[in-house]
């Protein structure tokens, strides 16, 4: 429970429908993009503005009480999973665009402004925002900076962290402070990029400056067919020692063909095996060059149909299917885990070879979905309604995640570890490696209030089962209720 | 007013505590395709007002499959939630996984109507409306005290003594959506029953008349005839069709809409047409959906979704047939506004704006946040009034910023809505009115050329 004291200060705070204690309502916020995690908040508010942000986590350090910072809920590593007996910041109401500055190339911007809504905004001035994470239209700002979210076009731009000047942030004991300068490089310790990738455990953003970027010229999409994701995968290695410098290297196995073509209807053969699209950006004379390597290189590697994707119209589909992937999913299986592993790209073959094997083993299907460019790889483990099969999803995701560091890659590329894979660090770290990551969450967050049981292995996160919500059979006796 | 909502059955609930019972529930199977993205919150014109959850698609969506589980019983919190939605299915458009939300939203109405108890005034508020705007008859009278109270400068007695204030939001709506009423208008004699095609007829077209249509804007209908004409077909209006039911699907009432359905599929199967052709978007929504509202009517099932299956819009149908008559010049420049209905219900975008920009001198614009619903939603403005006022300005504020001389919207709602928003700043028509005015050579209604 949060105390009532708590919630009558939070009630100062907000406004009338900025505070939500109904259960059914907090219900609506018990679980973000990752279904299989749920947790419902002790209270949810919404504040709008920064000085609330400031006030309601000082608040929460008075009472000694847990809170969790929330984007648009979009998050695929329960990054945002409520805790049961904590404050639920919502950040969603926090959506100005404060500040455009073309001349410097920079925005100022909110948190709960979503990421495309950046490049609309700018877009008049010639300019966007690099880092395209697939849920563009929906994700936040502060989403991006707290998982340093990639996309289809980092393998070139690089990811949030390359594109975030600085930071304004509340630290857990209510403090606003600012980090980072502006400048490329300021003197002392990058405190900025501490932040990135920090999955809201060590203070809640609240204001961002973002560096923009002059639209590239030219731009170029081909979209080449194989007849296994082995050959596409040979296709990519060989573009990456021609020396040529994709803007974005996808791969869509076949079923994630089919869920895409479904949604997109973007022209994808429904028959290939895997599905390699390339794009390459910059001078116009670059780009030809560029792209009739890329051709000849796939044609090499065996691709069976390679179709150039060079109107805005056919191009906007292409990509609409292929960020639409996960939340097409929806269209094969009512439910999925999604996995973010990394290896290495000339492991590819071998790890999804393991995969289908394993899959086979575990009788469940799984769709692959590939920044081939950076060796990015998102499986989707399908299942149903039966407990049974989702425990096994479970399981099967888990160990596709740490066959990913075994091939010699990591847990994860950009959704984060959350509370999802925390229990899967030990997998990739050493105690020591564990205990330095621990000692820099004490230094900001002293009393474990800010996103606690995230990232770090906890006992009592890993003792308890992960993955989807099951009834306690007392639950379902009627003796007790979920809260 | 002897309607009601429905049926007065009491099937058991689906579990304890659930708040619904076994009579069409929101399918489970269509709750499960949701996989829980987001990508419809950005689309969803409640979240962009107060950026909640539970006012979002999906949050409603997870409050339909708690109240499936029975952990949210048919409470004011679940209904309150649903009552937001404006059902414009934007969410439709932009969902990824293909989740059929509209039958998520009207089952969950319907079952609202059935089984919770509303408050005396709220009741009585939906069954005034139902009572007045399906029955043409009714509404015509009720028009002419709508007529007598602006010609008698009452209105603008009232308005000036500021006893409009002191109405309740809803009934301040009402009578600030009355359109400016002529009585000529409500005293014609409606449309013909059948309207000869000129020349030789390539299509035998039922036009469907509608209620609040007919009544308001005979005018449209009257466009919609001649150009059909013009364009070959017969055009027949079987003079005891009723109306199609629009307004009590989105509102959950679903016995009396099935009535309605029934009826109007017997008087177009009578007139024996090759196409029906409505030029009101909400009823083109529902008649296409017809198959599956009467999907458990053994008599009806196979007729209505026959009758489904030949709904047109007239945008639609105008791209369909080659242009056979003349058009001429008519030099405007045109603000298109996408009723819900069209762009997300029926996936219509394309044809409209086709049918437009073929006509020469027209200059056709794009508003900002096409997909964002006007507020009009059926009687959305008239039972939720502030979001309908907020998304109303907005609309108008995006309209206003284009510099058109006439603003085309293919809904009488959305016409009701922007025409009291822009507030005379610039005029309001029907995308056939142009074709209409191009064909006989004649200005287009309201705009200054």
């Amino acid at each position: 429970m949060v105390p009532s004291a708590l919630v009558d200060e939070l009630a100062a705070i907000v406004d009338a429908r900025g505070l939500i204690t109904d259960a059914a309502q907090r219900a609506t916020y018990e679980c973000d993009g990752l279904t299989g995690h749920r947790a419902e908040p002790g209270v949810v508010v919404l504040p709008t503005d920064a000085a609330q942000v400031a006030e309601i986590v000082a608040a929460c350090a008075r009472h000694d009480t847990p809170f969790v910072a929330r984007g648009a809920g979009t998050g695929l590593s329960a990054g945002a999973l409520p805790h049961p007996e904590g404050v639920l910041i919502g950040l969603n109401r926090l959506r100005r665009i404060l500040s455009v500055d073309p001349a410097n190339r920079r925005a100022l911007v909110e948190p709960g402004v979503t990421n495309l809504e950046v490049s609309q905004a700018v877009g008049p001035h010639g300019l966007y925002y690099a880092p395209d994470p697939s849920s563009q239209v929906v994700c936040s700002i502060g989403g991006n900076v707290a998982e340093n979210s990639g996309g289809a076009h980092c393998l070139k731009y690089g990811f949030t962290t390359n594109h975030v000047l600085a930071l304004e942030v509340v630290t857990p004991d209510g403090e606003t402070v600012w980090l980072g300068d502006g400048g490329a490089d300021p003197p002392g310790y990058d405190l900025r990029g501490l932040i990135l990738g920090s999955e809201g455990t060590l203070a809640v953003v609240t204001k961002v400056w973002l560096r923009l970027l002059a639209r590239p010229e030219a731009t170029r999409t081909l979209v080449a067919d194989f007849a296994s994701p082995t050959e596409a995968g040979r296709a990519v290695s060989a573009i990456v020692e021609a020396g040529v410098v994709p803007a974005a290297v996808e791969m869509m196995d076949n079923l994630a063909i089919q869920a895409c073509e479904a949604e997109a209807a973007a022209g994808f053969s429904l028959d290939a095996g895997a599905a390699l699209i390339v794009e390459v950006d910059g001078p116009a004379t670059d780009c030809d060059h560029d792209i009739a390597a890329v051709e000849a290189l796939c044609r090499d590697a065996g691709a069976s149909h390679i179709r150039h994707a060079d109107d805005p119209d056919e191009r906007a589909r292409v990509w609409r299917g292929r960020k639409a992937a996960f939340a097409a999913m929806g269209r094969l299986s009512s439910r999925y885990f999604v996995q973010d592993g990394v290896i290495p790209r000339t492991k590819l073959g071998e790890c999804l070879a393991t995969i289908a094997e394993m899959a086979d083993e575990a009788g469940l299907r799984v769709a692959n979905v590939f920044h081939a460019g950076d060796g990015n790889l998102h499986p989707l483990v399908l299942y149903g309604d039966d407990p049974d099969e989702a425990e096994r999803a479970e399981k099967l995701a888990t160990a596709i995640a740490e066959l990913c560091v075994d091939l010699g890659g990591s847990l994860t590329g950009e959704h984060g570890v959350g509370a999802d894979k925390a229990c899967s660090m030990p997998k990739m770290f050493g105690e020591s490696d564990l205990d330095v990551m621990a000692r820099v969450r004490r230094a900001w967050d002293p009393r474990g209030l800010c996103n606690p049981d995230k990232v770090l292995p906890t006992p009592r996160l890993c003792g308890e089962r992960p993955g989807p919500y099951r009834p306690h059979p007392l639950e379902e006796a009627g003796v007790i209720e979920r809260m | 007013m002897t309607e009601s909502p429905a049926s007065r059955t009491n099937p058991p609930p689906l579990c304890d505590d659930a708040a619904f019972d076994v009579l069409r529930p929101p399918p489970a199977d269509v709750l499960a395709d949701c996989v829980h993205c987001g990508f419809c919150l950005p689309a969803c014109p409640t979240y962009q007002l107060w950026g909640e959850e539970m006012d979002s698609p999906r949050g409603r969506i997870q409050l339909m499959e708690l109240g499936r589980q029975g952990r949210v019983s048919m409470n004011d919190t679940l209904v309150g939630h649903m009552d937001a939605c404006l059902g414009c299915m934007a969410c439709v458009t932009a969902c990824p996984s293909g989740v059929r939300y509209q039958s998520l939203i009207e089952a969950t109405r319907a079952q609202i109507e059935r089984r919770y108890d509303r408050s005396r005034a709220d009741r009585w508020f939906r069954a005034a409306i139902f009572a007045l705007f399906p029955r043409p008859g009714r509404l015509r009278v009720a028009l002419v005290g709508a007529w007598l109270y602006q010609r008698l400068g009452l209105r603008a007695l009232a308005r000036r003594a500021g006893a409009l204030g002191r109405l309740p939001a809803r009934l301040r709506t009402v009578e600030a959506l009355l359109p400016p009423v002529r009585l000529r208008q409500l005293l014609g004699r409606g449309q013909p029953a059948h309207t000869p095609a000129v020349g030789q007829a390539r299509r035998r077209v039922g036009l469907l008349t509608g209620c609040v249509q007919r009544v308001l804007f005979a005018d449209v209908n009257a466009a919609t005839a001649r150009v059909l004409a013009a364009e070959g077909c017969d055009v027949v209006a079987p003079p005891e069709q009723g109306c199609c039911g629009a307004l009590m699907v989105h509102a959950g009432w679903e016995e009396p809409a099935r009535a309605r359905a029934r009826a109007l599929i017997d008087a177009f199967d009578a007139a024996g047409v090759d196409t029906v052709v409505t030029n009101a978007a909400g009823c083109g929504s529902t008649m296409k959906e017809y198959g599956h509202l009467l999907a458990d009517d053994p008599d009806y099932a196979d007729r209505a979704a026959a009758l489904a299956a030949r709904t047109r819009d007239i945008t639609e149908l105008l791209t369909e047939l080659e242009p056979r008559a003349p058009r001429h010049p008519v030099d405007v420049r045109v603000a298109y506004q996408d009723a819900c209905h069209l762009r997300h219900a029926q996936g219509v975008a394309r044809q409209p704006r086709d049918v437009l920009a073929g006509l020469p001198g027209v200059e056709l614009v794009e508003l900002a946040e096409p997909d964002l619903c006007c507020g009009s939603a059926g009687i959305y403005n008239l039972v939720q009034p502030e979001p309908a006022e907020e998304l109303g300005a907005r609309k108008a504020g995006h309209v206003i910023a284009t510099h058109p001389d006439v603003l085309v919207s293919a809904n009488p709602g959305c016409a009701m809505q922007l025409r009291r928003h822009l507030d005379g700043a610039v005029p309001v028509a029907h995308p056939v009115q142009l074709v209409d005015a191009a064909i006989r050579g004649v200005p287009v209604p309201g705009a200054a050329s």
